[in-house]
């Protein structure tokens, strides 16, 4: 009886904590410079699933939050440095770098990360910056391709995100993209592992409630590539697709399958409207 | 030298005499702790930034030793009082016997 009171108090002292869940209302602005829209109107297409999109920025601790706001303390911003030497490194068989086509990124990459991934009409499918970047290096530049989950590729598209920080997102889903959007629906809303899992039972149904310890977010990738405090290091959108589907107990696409191609651009198409902020501070 | 090791420091570039200021640093360095091993066995040496010191015209303003436990990226935040015009100079000590440089002239105004 005694052990049984003791619990309801446990559960009473508890519930506000569990309550204390949702996104806050503070403001996102870089650098004191740079504002940005972490909170607005969903796109038509999410009609009847979301009415409002939030960055998961609004999901995360003060702390977390206050590293995003300044470039020095973004640990991030250290993966761009090192990726502008790449870029300015010539690789493989025609001795070409980056710089040797695009000039200087802020020239040549503003506004690419608000509209990946997107359809390409010459390969006749769908790419993601990543697979756009080793398109790139072994098409033109003769070089071997990156591995998806290295650090190098997650560092190139951390700096020419950071060259649209702040411009809304804006994939387009219609046109000859429109087939691989389906795909990427149909996943999003697919129940995987033994878990049974879907994208949308936590980060539709449930955002702002506790998995355990973690505080779900709507899983918007508008802030990827993100740096992980937790992995110290950078990671991209698809790299927390498969730590999402595996903690499900499920097998995962590898990145740059067919099918995270089409679940990026369909999450990322979520988005529409919120501001890219990669490289972005996440726990 | 040890690969992408590359020192950077913010700090404003002027005070009031006798100014409080918040000084950055942050060095990119990979911190080896010489207790990991390789995939055959072997023992990764130690390669750390074992000390750091920053300088105003001259006068320590720090000195941290570091030791293996110190993570990837060391970085700190600290303040100094500024009574003149001069410069901040802020110093790594590699393990390898590198040593990195970075300055920061501060002006009265």
């Amino acid at each position: 009886m005694k052990l049984k009171a003791l619990t309801a108090i446990v559960a009473l002292m508890a519930a506000p904590a569990v309550m204390a869940g949702g996104a806050d209302d503070d403001t996102l602005v870089i650098n004191g410079e740079i504002e940005m829209v972490t909170k607005t109107a969903a796109a038509p297409h999410l009609d009847g699933a979301l009415d409002e999109v939030i960055s998961g920025w609004h999901f995360r601790e003060d702390d977390t939050q206050v590293m995003q706001m300044d470039d020095f303390d973004n640990p991030g911003m250290i993966a761009v440095d090192f990726a502008t030497d790449a870029w300015n490194t010539a690789e493989g068989t025609e001795g070409k770098s980056c710089a040797d086509c695009h000039g200087t990124p802020e020239d040549s990459m503003t506004g690419v990360k608000a509209v990946y991934p997107k359809w390409n009409d010459e390969a006749g499918e769908v790419r993601t910056i990543g697979t756009q970047i080793n398109a790139c290096r072994t098409e033109r530049m003769g070089a071997e391709p990156l591995k998806l989950n290295s650090g190098e590729i997650a560092a190139m598209e951390a700096l020419i995100s950071v060259q649209s920080r702040g411009m809304p997102v804006n994939v387009a889903i219609d046109g000859p993209a429109a087939e691989t959007w389906e795909k990427g629906k149909e996943i999003y809303y697919t129940r995987f592992g033994q878990l049974e899992l879907s994208c949308a039972n936590c980060h539709e149904q449930n955002y702002g409630n506790y998995i355990r310890a973690d505080h779900l977010s709507q899983g918007q990738i508008n802030a990827f590539p993100a740096y992980r405090l937790k992995d110290a290091g950078l990671v991209t959108a698809q790299n927390r697709f498969r730590g999402c589907v595996r903690d499900t107990r499920a097998e995962t696409f590898d990145l740059g399958s067919p099918e995270f191609i089409a679940l990026e651009l369909y999450v990322a198409s979520r988005g529409n409207g919120l501001s890219v902020e990669g490289p972005s501070v996440r726990n | 030298m040890a690969s992408g090791v590359k020192p950077r420091v913010k700090a404003p570039k002027s005070a009031a005499a006798g100014e409080t200021v918040t000084l950055k640093t942050l060095i990119s360095h990979n911190m080896e702790s010489g207790q990991r091993k390789d995939g055959n066995g072997n023992v990764i040496p130690r390669s750390i930034i074992n000390r750091f010191t920053c300088e105003f015209n001259g006068k320590s303003v720090i000195d941290v030793t570091m030791h293996p436990a110190i993570s990837t990226n060391p970085y700190f935040e600290f303040e100094a009082t500024v009574p003149e015009a001069g410069e901040f100079k802020f110093t790594w000590y590699d393990d390898d016997g590198d040593v990195y440089e970075d300055v920061k002239p501060v002006s009265i105004g």
